[in-house]
């Protein structure tokens, strides 16, 4: 289990290296100028030649990539183009806000979606499972930023019981578990919950429905378990697939929640991002992509590694 | 948890058992299925795909789902109505009296767990012992199927282990408890041929050992010849033919039973063809009303589409479903095409 740690460990490596480098090109691929979003129109070719170099817009891209990463590594991620506050504390603050809401949403979506998969994938082919399967369809479906336009229609405007847009009081920096703040998280955070509760269940029926038709089931019946100790069984079973499509799910919520974030004004990563998207703010969106897809890298070994850990079949050594 | 059996009382007695699925499409599996087999005897189900076999060893150890299938006739162990055994009841008859040896050992055994757990589970609740002792008891069933090292293959998990190996397990599994009768459904299809005689060999000696009656599923005629004591063949859901195997084999009454030996590669000419069966078994979609064969049968007369077969007893146990030996025609000619 130790070496199957280590060698997981030393393939995040090259992975880490690829997510970096394509963040970095990504924005550079990208049409558009930066420095055209905070130069004022009229500003002369020498202003501007000036700018591009206190940014180190001048210099080569391979160039440019070695100081960034070589920066990035020791925690320091450039200063925001917009605001010039350094990315590092804007990164950090706003992934806090995600996680906090990534979170929230799966602690209602995982499970809504396990019990109600485990319930239709016991119960195939009955008129709960069409239900069931239909709900999961139309939560993945249903595009979400929509969906929470809906909610904020519903529950903000007409009902007038949530607040629509932001964090509670204080900003973004200022969370705290107190009835004025989770005010703010639950339109958010159910909105976010729809699609992980659709793949969930759609994922933990099929998963299910398929072990109970399988062989071995009838032969812990036949010898002598009861069918609480074979449920058992099944879910020991399940466990190892519902727990991967759990966490890449969780890691999905993290980076996927840009147009809920932006629907709910929620300052978080996503917001971030599509903020320094529409400002051009180069160091801002590198620096967010990048501590985005290392979560997801992170995220993604976590999920592998207590998969290894708990399904025999998949080979350690 | 059955009363103790009288002195006499068959293993298993099965009084005109009908089984019939219902779903999409009704399929009659078991027609009027009597049977009875004696503590300690060794009895081969033979009969090709379809006929009924694993559906019959189903019933027995209740594993049919019972909201699809209708089971009528009756069904004892040991004197016991099985169809009335529930909850803790049947929990403590499956497993603890009667045990299963599957077709697919890599299928019937639970892939997350180690081969150790799943006997000890067994132990620990039929037996109530503690873990500790259940796996005792696990090592030493392993001992006795012969797993070589025996201590290390406990902790190993079904896909760590060869064919031949697993199915061992699987054998160790279901005579962990020491039932009065082991249903073994095809055990040595899905392994190669050298396994497969070593698994028979072991069966038959597992089961002189533990005393224990076993009924095994196959559809090899010389595979039930090896390990039988006695030989039922079954088609379309119906025992045609029953009798010590030496009299099934020496003296084999029903066409089918006929043709199934002719069928059979040992013995053959190589170079002549295989008297093979023309045609193929009924769909079952309706309860017969006639003798199922017939239209498969050489021997056929009209009598044979007109009712039920009668099932005549020869003496020494030998009983066959055919009207040919109603009408004592012994050696009867086929028709010449």
């Amino acid at each position: 289990m130790f070496t199957y740690l280590v060698r997981r460990l030393i393939y995040v490596l090259p992975v880490a290296v690829g997510v970096s480098v394509i963040c970095f090109l990504l924005v550079h691929i990208a049409p558009g100028d930066p420095l055209t979003a905070i130069m004022p129109v009229d500003a002369t070719q020498e202003e501007q030649a000036a700018m591009r170099s206190a940014y180190g817009l001048d210099k080569p891209l391979p160039v440019q990539y070695a100081i960034w990463i070589g920066k990035a590594v020791s925690g320091d991620l450039g200063k925001s183009i917009a605001t010039g506050r350094p990315v590092a504390d804007e990164v950090f603050s706003a992934v806090k806000n995600s996680l906090l809401l990534a979170f929230s949403a799966s602690v209602i979506a995982f499970p809504i979606g396990l019990f109600l998969g485990f319930l239709a994938g016991y119960y195939r082919d009955t008129i709960f499972d069409r239900l069931v399967t239909s709900v999961a369809i139309t939560g993945v479906s249903v595009p979400n930023y929509w969906l929470g336009i809906v909610l904020v229609i519903i529950f903000s405007v007409q009902l007038g019981w949530l607040p629509s847009m932001g964090a509670g009081p204080g900003g973004s920096g200022s969370w705290s578990w107190d009835y004025a703040h989770i005010r703010h998280l639950i339109l958010p955070a159910v909105t976010l919950a729809v699609v992980p509760i659709g793949i969930v269940a759609r994922t933990v029926r099929a998963l299910v429905g398929d072990i109970f038709s399988m062989d071995f089931v009838q032969a812990l019946y036949a010898k002598g378990l009861t069918h609480g100790d074979v449920l058992f069984h099944v879910i020991r079973n399940a466990a190892p697939t519902a727990l991967s499509v759990m966490g890449l799910q969780l890691g999905y919520l993290l980076g996927g929640s840009i147009l809920i974030e932006t629907v709910f004004n929620w300052p978080g990563s996503g917001f971030l991002l599509s903020n320094a998207i529409f400002q051009r703010d180069l160091p801002l969106l590198q620096g967010t992509i990048l501590i985005l897809s290392l979560f997801f890298v992170g995220m993604n070994l976590i999920v592998d590694v207590a998969q290894a850990a708990i399904d025999p079949r998949i080979k350690r050594s | 948890m059955t009363d103790a059996p009288k002195p006499g009382t068959p293993l298993v007695e099965f009084d005109n058992l009908k089984v019939r699925f219902r779903g999409e499409r009704t399929v009659h599996a078991i027609n009027g299925v009597s049977l009875s087999m004696q503590p300690g005897e060794m009895l081969g189900l033979l009969g090709e795909s379809g006929s009924g076999k694993s559906v019959t060893l189903k019933t027995l150890l209740r594993l049919l789902p019972p909201k699809r299938t209708d089971i009528e006739g009756g069904v004892r162990v040991n004197g016991t109505d099985i169809k009335t055994l529930s909850g803790r009841r049947l929990a403590a008859y499956r497993g603890g009296e009667v045990s299963m040896v599957f077709q697919e050992p890599a299928l019937a055994l639970d892939p997350v767990y180690t081969v150790g757990d799943q006997i000890a589970e067994t132990v620990m609740r039929h037996k109530g012992v503690s873990r500790r002792a259940a796996m005792d008891v696990a090592l030493d069933m392993l001992t006795r199927v012969r797993i070589p090292s025996p201590e290390r293959r406990l902790k190993n998990y079904p896909h760590e282990m060869s064919g031949g190996m697993r199915q061992r397990a699987m054998i160790a599994l279901a005579l962990a408890c020491r039932p009065q009768l082991l249903l073994a459904d095809e055990p040595t299809t899905a392994l190669d041929a050298t396994v497969q005689i070593q698994i028979l060999l072991l069966l038959r000696e597992l089961q002189k050992e533990f005393g224990m009656g076993v009924i095994f599923v196959t559809h090899d005629i010389g595979v039930a010849v090896e390990v039988s004591d006695r030989i039922a063949v079954m088609y379309a859901g119906n025992i045609v033919e029953t009798g010590t195997t030496r009299d099934v084999i020496k003296d084999p009454r029903h066409p089918y039973t006929k043709g199934l030996l002719a069928a059979n590669l040992h013995g053959a000419v190589k170079g002549e063809r295989l008297d093979a069966i023309p045609g193929s078994p009924p769909a079952l979609e309706e309860p017969p009303s006639a003798c199922s064969f017939a239209p498969r049968c050489a021997f056929a007369r009209p009598a044979c589409l007109e009712a039920l077969p009668p099932e005549i007893d020869l003496g020494g146990g030998h009983k066959v479903r055919c009207v040919l030996e109603q009408d004592q025609v012994k050696t009867p000619q086929p028709v010449e095409a």
